[in-house]
């Protein structure tokens, strides 16, 4: 990420600011997200959580791979077999009622896993329907998330991030220069006896709210999270009533990070957008129709916005909104909303779909409850039967479990396909092919909603490429980005090419399988380095579409020069790619070809 | 929902004006058929389907029925049948029964009470959600998260109002009439076409953003979170308000009458937006009519339809996944054309 730099010793000090106020109550900061790889710099900070906590804490961690069943609850095997009727074990979440639970490699979460955990934070209950059981129990707990994305890669479901109130970023600090902040346990354990107190005042309220809307930040509850966590500095600072300092640092801790807009005046808006072109169109929350509001209110919003920032500025320092690193965060980190949810599948696994009879093999999860179920309307006739057989007295109370009774757990194993557009958008071939690619794309999306496939689009142009629509299935999205999509400048086409690749890997990597559908003339101008030249260029794209062919990604490359061109001959013999001249075809065409590709239809003739 | 602490109150929910009408307008005429909210993160969706719980008037029920039987209905379940001399009416609270992610189809459809098949040898149906549920609400949370074969079985109940268990020796049939609410953020994955358009009403829901109302969000919450009970108590004529405001409408309901220009009305609308089905006219026409009723109304006035059609039919327009215009803003002009601005 290209974010200025922020004083290192700043940074770690708001981490520990973070820290001290959702030790506080976690209740109202429902947990801090801490955006780090792993390393002695995330180490300390985890020790002095578990240092702040106090020894009595309980600090449970949540594995990636956690059953559904350790995290929510669920069956006592043992206790269930013993007993012959159904025993309630208790969560990881339950048991950790008053205490921290570290998730680690947050980033992999599944969206339903993120979502239930949401749910508990927000509402302090959890309610769990499975296996037999209706579980309810009251639980309180701190959420802390490791996530270790790097720059372009999904982070964090948003439905858990949203109810989390702090995002930290550790990157880029050394351990050499951290100093351990002077709060102590002693005065996290005031002052959480002093919140209850603590009054939210009116003037920080209404800065927080004013400040809320002109960062652009949609959600009510950040604005609930952040007055929360305004009163909660004032208590750790031992005031009795919000003031200034503590609505600086909600700002800071809360807004900021989730700052989807610059507060500035129109004119630096319009050159933000010319400085980047994908801020409008990046964007990951928002339904449509908000932003088509954003851009029907223009004059008269920007206006109220500037009246709210002047408000807020009274009360904020006016240096404040523009030294934090606002810009970069303009970007969102990456595509986790759209790709979320059930559209994710691990190969591994597969989503649970219901059970069947069967026999228990190696790799098999044999499902008790239905298992149990199913041997129970027997148990009489069979105890009868056993207790002939054996000549006892008395029918045996074990309960006999016979072959045909044994359920095992199904799953859907649905591999689905991820196509990764890499779409020349240079000025050589983008002028008349960029919206046949746009169409086609479009088309695409259109099918993969009823087969639930997914759509990426990787654009490359000037001096590089860029991720321009993350994989998703949402429509709403993919207009939205392809809506943005710009054309003009020379032909990175190995730049192209690896950013496809990194995507597709990371992708398959999570289970789908990625078909890169590469549109291009073949006529790379620009260096892997950036600099121009045929030449380099030429041979670093050739290099760029062996690594392809060597990671076994299944690849198409659409010739879109007037003529059928050499150069995109020799990438696609590189890429292991089937070449696909396209001279005259519109996007139908395109949408076509591609689907009978991804459908491993390569025996089949192509009509274009 | 069984919560020691109480929920938010209804009434102190901040906006989300067409939220809580088409709520309230599904607690009236529960025939309109389940309620999807769409909207963005923070809006609060599940604050307002879980205020309803807290809102509604209580129903007449057969004392310990597991299926909330109507002693004054017509279909009775087994055990009312059987017990038809003996059985009691009491008061219940309408049930609003979360649906929470990761439930299994066991809990949901109900399956053989395991513990009274191991130790007694008996086949009883341990009851699952969709009995709960029964008569009341049954609500989802991130709707578009949920299992592909829970929401097949869903549908299939939703639409019959009848839950049949054949599995483990059991057979069993119960009623199983719900209003399905269902809530979820667009963003984090398309709902299926099928299961859209089975939800009644459609509602989107938006941030609110002016200031004002944002500090009012702000302090509501400040205040329930400090204190539920005094919060709960301080809201509580309003929410009585609005209960007794939903009773009279319940009674007034089935007496609201529909002029012949109204029904024509509502059926150019539709026609002029190509509505697939008679699903969208009908729905347009019952929730007029719930409105009518709450606003205590003895007819259906133009305003009523008005407010009916963006909610009724917006989901239901026949979509081109490329048309860019938004499909409320269709209804709109497509009503502003037929009813006048």
């Amino acid at each position: 990420m290209d974010e200025a730099p922020v004083a290192s010793a700043d940074k770690w000090d708001e981490a520990c600011l973070a820290l001290s106020l959702a030790l506080v109550s976690p209740a109202i900061c429902g947990g801090i997200v801490v955006c780090a790889q792993a390393g002695p710099v995330r180490e300390r900070w985890l020790d002095l959580l578990k240092r702040l906590a106090g020894r009595r804490t309980v600090i449970t961690r949540l594995p990636v791979d956690a059953a559904p069943q350790r995290v929510f609850g669920g069956l006592d095997l043992v206790a269930t077999l013993k007993s012959g009727h159904p025993v309630s074990e208790a969560g990881l979440l339950s048991k950790s009622n008053g205490g921290i639970v570290i998730a680690a490699m947050a980033e992999r979460m599944s969206a339903s896993m993120a979502a239930q955990i949401g749910t508990v934070l927000e509402t302090g209950q959890l309610i769990a329907e499975r296996d037999g059981l209706q579980l309810r129990s009251s639980t309180r707990f701190l959420m802390v998330a490791l996530d270790e994305a790097l720059d372009d890669e999904p982070s964090l479901p948003g439905v858990l991030k949203e109810r989390m109130a702090f995002q930290i970023n550790l990157d880029g600090l050394r351990t050499a220069e951290l100093s351990d902040p002077k709060t102590r346990s002693a005065d996290i354990a005031g002052a959480r006896k002093r919140l209850a107190d603590v009054t939210l005042s009116d003037e920080v309220a209404e800065a927080l709210c004013a400040a809320s809307l002109a960062l652009g930040v949609d959600s009510a509850r950040a604005c609930i999270l952040a007055n929360g966590v305004a009163r909660v500095h004032a208590a750790l600072a031992g005031r009795s009533s919000t003031r200034q300092e503590d609505a600086e640092a909600a700002l800071r801790l809360v807004l900021v990070p989730r700052a989807r807009r610059f507060p500035q005046s129109e004119q630096d808006a319009q050159d933000d957008m010319q400085d980047c072109p994908e801020a409008d169109h990046d964007d990951e929350q928002e339904p449509e129709e908000d932003e088509a509001g954003d851009e029907m209110q223009a004059p008269d919003a920007q206006q109220l916005a500037d009246m709210l920032i002047a408000a807020s500025k009274a009360l904020l320092p006016a240096d404040l909104l523009t030294t934090s690193d606002v810009k970069s965060r303009l970007r969102p980190r990456s595509a986790q909303a759209g790709k979320a949810g059930a559209l994710r599948r691990s190969s591994r696994r597969g989503r649970p779909a219901g059970t069947r009879r069967g026999d228990l093999r190696p790799g098999e999860k044999l499902n008790v409850i239905e298992t149990l179920r199913a041997a129970a309307p027997w148990q009489t006739l069979r105890r009868r039967e056993m207790q002939d057989r054996l000549s006892a007295s008395a029918p045996s109370q074990r309960i006999e479990v016979r072959k045909q009774d044994i359920r095992i757990n199904r799953y859907q194993q649905h591999s689905e396909t991820l196509t990764i557009f890499a779409v020349d958008a240079s000025g050589s071939s983008a002028l008349n092919r960029l919206a046949e690619a746009k169409g086609a794309v479009e088309l695409l999306l259109a099918d993969s909603y009823v087969r639930r496939d997914q759509v990426a689009v990787v654009a490359f142009r000037g001096q590089g490429a860029e991720v321009l629509l993350p994989p998703t299935r949402s429509l709403v999205r993919a207009k939205r980005a392809l809506t943005g999509m710009a054309g003009g400048g020379g032909t990175p086409l190995c730049a192209g090419l690896e950013a496809a690749l990194l995507l597709a890997l990371s992708e398959r990597r999570r289970g789908t399988t990625p078909v890169i559908v590469a549109l291009t003339d073949g006529q790379a101008n620009v260096a892997r380095d950036g600099s121009p030249g045929r030449l380099q260029a030429g041979r670093d794209a050739l290099d760029a579409a062996r690594a392809i062919a060597v990671a076994g990604i299944t690849a198409l490359l659409l010739d879109i020069s007037p003529r059928p061109s050499p150069a995109a001959a020799d990438i696609a013999a590189a890429m292991g790619a089937r070449l696909v001249p396209l001279p005259y075809a519109d996007s139908s065409a395109v949408s076509n070809i591609v689907k009978q590709e991804t459908r491993g239809g390569s025996d089949r003739a192509y009509t274009v | 929902m069984s919560t020691s602490t109480p929920v938010f109150p209804f009434s102190a929910i901040v906006g989300q004006n067409e939220v809580r009408r088409a709520l309230v307008a599904a607690a009236v005429e529960p025939a309109i058929g389940g309620i999807l909210i769409l909207g963005d993160r923070g809006t609060g969706k599940s604050t307002s389907v879980r205020a309803l719980a807290g809102l509604l008037p209580q129903i007449r029920a057969v004392a310990n029925c597991k299926y909330n039987c109507d002693p004054d209905g017509s279909s009775f379940c087994d055990y009312c049948k059987a017990s038809l001399e003996s059985r009691k009416a009491t008061r219940i609270p309408v049930p609003v029964v979360d649906l929470p992610l990761g439930a299994t189809e066991d809990r949901v459809v109900g399956a053989l009470d395991l513990e009274s098949a191991l130790t007694r040898g008996e086949k009883v149906l341990e009851v699952g959600l969709l009995a709960q549920a029964n008569r009341g609400f049954l609500y989802i949370d991130e709707v578009n998260l949920l299992e592909d074969h829970l929401v097949d079985l869903l549908l299939d109940v939703a639409a019959s109002g009848e839950n049949v268990i054949e599995r483990e020796g059991l057979s069993v049939r119960h009623p199983a009439r719900f209003v399905l609410i269902g809530s979820g953020n667009p963003e984090e994955g398309e709902l299926r076409p099928q299961l859209l358009d089975r939800f009644g009403l459609s509602v989107d829901i938006t941030t609110p953003d002016d200031v004002r109302q944002r500090i009012e969000i702000v302090r509501r919450r400040e205040a329930y979170d400090r204190d539920p009970a005094g919060f709960a108590l301080e809201w509580s004529r309003k929410d009585k308000t609005m209960r007794s405001k939903i009773s009279r409408a319940r009674k007034a309901v089935a007496g609201v009458t529909v002029s012949d220009e109204m029904l024509e009305k509502a059926a150019l609308v539709c026609m002029a937006l190509g509505t697939d089905g008679l699903r969208g006219e009908l729905t347009l026409m019952r929730t007029a009519r719930a409105f009518a009723a709450l606003d205590g109304k003895p007819a259906v006035l133009e305003k009523h339809l008005k407010e009916a059609a963006g909610p009724s039919l917006r989901h239901r327009l026949r979509r081109d996944p490329l048309d860019e215009t938004d499909s409320g803003v269709r209804v709109e002009r497509a009503v502003s054309e037929i009813l006048g601005g």
